[in-house]
């Protein structure tokens, strides 16, 4: 039952030549869903209308449609809208919203012959980094349920790791893909910002959030983003440059390619071992005719105070919406002001609460210059220590996170300390640069086996280059192991 | 570094209703998270212009042409209470 899952191309192709009907094929992504009912990645699965869509799949196959996703089942995270499909963002203020659109992305991937089979977990708006802020209760690690899928993407990388599906949609405003991806064992891609439409992602840092994918295998992603990208007229920044088919090079390996190691990424508080697996895996690079070479990024430290002050004011405004009028949960109350503040007390968790009062306080009349106004200047710094850096690199490679995936629990007393844990993913979104996770390899971690990944970033618009690194470095690797619990052998 | 009055204040303006014990355990922890934030101002960024766009790109226009937009139906959908095609909600105004 837990064969793993094709290359998402090979599995199309054999639903468009009938030699498995996507019915089938979404039937056993059900399976495995109620299979792993246990690790609680999902928070919404309709296994009625998933079947109906895959009927609707096969009968197109059979009129020749062109799909290049043919009954490929996919998962996606809660934040995206699904229309007639409870979205809930993790929150219990959404906790009965039924969206009445398709997010762009879901619609792109719908349209190719993608089957959604369920909304995966996430921390509340996407604010968190161990998926043990949603209003209904934590993802368990697959490698290790004791510990944290990571976040907030947690749900999506869970169910591509334990072999639910192939291909999960995430969000991604301060590493909530990569993380998550890292901490399952999992590719992850967030794209450059403007890359791929917002339109129907419920928003958290406006000028931040990237949807993108999680998969088994790079090329997967690569397939994934080829049809979700492109200009969008419900996204105005979202860009109408043509797309290129990142999936043609893949191939290409790494000759001539000069990668840096950005010495800021690899100092102290780095786990030795995930240290390794970056040396590892640059070591692979130089042995396929890379140049690598140590650069710098001298801004990085500030990074982390930098993301909290722009996206907590972001998320302060965005979330204002949330007022129990239009959708959404109501409290009673007899006058109209007190009905939104008990709406918002009573619908919104104790970590986006402290976001939005935190986003307010540096937006407040007094604090604005000292807060946001400089964050976002010291934006502008992180976005140049890029631009100096690729100019002498084509792309850099680094950890994702400090350690492979913490313990549930490990990080829930003190906010601070969970926000650091964010320090290796933040700088690309303030920068707007892509970043992808490709898994390395398995380390011993405080007596578990757990993954190790490593984060590949580069200039704006620079996937290809991204994800031809990535394959390399996947195709060099070997095979890893399945987790423990799941079907990825 | 932040007055439990201070948070209190934000609240109100974030409309948030918060408890006394909340507002004094809320100036603890925003408290530390802005000394942390507090670092940025080891640089000098007089200078240096604040980041004003995702991908410094240019304004986006499109026709000013009416396209297909939600049904009152589909836009009351989820409204907690609605009556007469409008959102319904608590008096707003005195009766005097």
């Amino acid at each position: 039952m837990t064969a793993p899952w094709p290359q998402i191309d090979a599995l199309a192709a054999s639903v468009r030549n009938r030699e498995r009907s996507a019915e089938e094929t979404v039937r056993t992504a059900l399976e495995r869903s109620s299979a792993h009912e246990d690790l609680g990645i999902f928070l919404h699965v309709d296994e009625a209308r998933a079947l109906d869509a895959a009927r609707a799949v096969d009968r197109r196959a059979l009129e020749g449609h062109d799909l290049p996703l043919a009954g490929v089942p996919i998962a996606v995270k809660d934040n995206l809208c699904t229309r007639e499909v409870p979205t809930t963002c993790g929150s219990r203020i959404l906790e009965n919203f039924i969206p009445p659109y398709d997010a762009t992305a879901i619609a792109r991937l719908q349209d190719a012959g993608a089957v959604v089979v369920g909304k995966t977990n996430l921390d509340e708006f996407a604010m968190g980094s161990s998926n043990e802020n949603s209003a209904f209760g934590s993802v368990k690690n697959p490698w290790d349920t004791t510990r944290a899928p990571g976040g907030s993407s947690g749900g999506s990388a869970a169910a591509v790791a334990a072999g639910i599906v192939p291909v999960a949609l995430g969000s991604d405003t301060g590493g909530s893909i990569r993380q998550p991806a890292a901490f399952c064992g999992t590719v992850g891609l967030k794209p450059t910002y403007g890359r791929v439409s917002r339109y129907g992602l419920v928003a958290f840092g406006s000028s931040l959030d990237q949807i993108g994918p999680l998969t088994n295998r790079v090329g997967d992603a690569a397939r994934v983003l080829t049809i979700i990208a492109g200009g969008d007229p419900r996204d105005a920044t979202c860009s109408n440059d043509p797309v290129p088919d990142v999936t043609e090079a893949l191939e290409g390996g790494v000759e001539g390619l000069r990668i840096g190691l950005p010495k800021e990424y690899l100092g102290e508080g780095i786990e030795p071992s995930v240290r390794e697996a970056v040396s590892d895996a640059a070591e692979r690079l130089a042995a396929g005719g890379a140049q690598v070479r140590e650069v710098s990024l001298p801004h990085t430290s500030y990074a982390i105070p930098a993301y909290y002050v722009v996206a907590t004011c972001e998320a302060s405004s965005n979330l204002a919406r949330f007022d129990g009028i239009h959708y959404g949960r109501r409290a009673v109350a007899s006058d109209l002001a007190t009905t939104y503040e008990r709406s918002r007390t009573e619908g919104l968790g104790a970590e986006v609460r402290r976001r939005i009062l935190l986003g307010t306080f540096a937006l407040s009349a007094g604090h604005y210059d000292a807060y946001y106004d400089r964050a976002m200047r010291v934006r502008t710094l992180i976005r140049r220590d890029f631009e100096l850096a690729f100019e002498s690199v084509d792309a850099l490679i680094s950890p994702a996170g400090p350690t492979p995936a913490f313990r549930l629990g490990e990080k829930t007393q003190d906010p601070l300390e969970m926000y650091l844990a964010d320090i290796l993913t933040v700088a690309a979104n303030l920068a707007g640069v892509p970043g992808l996770v490709v898994p390395e390899k398995l380390v011993e971690f405080e007596g578990a086996a757990l993954p190790v990944g490593v984060q590949l970033m580069g200039p704006m618009w620079s996937e290809a280059t991204l994800l031809r690194i990535g394959h390399y470095l996947e195709r060099t690797r070997g095979d890893l192991p399945a987790p423990p619990i799941g079907g990825r052998s | 570094m932040i007055e439990p009055e201070t948070v209190l204040k934000v609240a109100r303006l974030a409309r948030l209703e918060l408890s006394e014990e909340e507002s004094a355990r809320l100036a603890v922890e925003l408290g530390r998270i802005l000394s942390h934030v507090d670092r940025l101002e080891e640089l000098d960024v007089t200078d240096v212009p604040p980041v004003m766009h995702g991908t410094g790109g240019s304004d986006v226009y499109r026709e000013d042409a009416a396209g297909p937009t939600l049904s009152v139906r589909d836009a009351l959908a989820n409204a907690p209470d609605a009556a007469d095609g409008c959102f319904r909600v608590p008096k707003v105004i005195d009766d005097a």
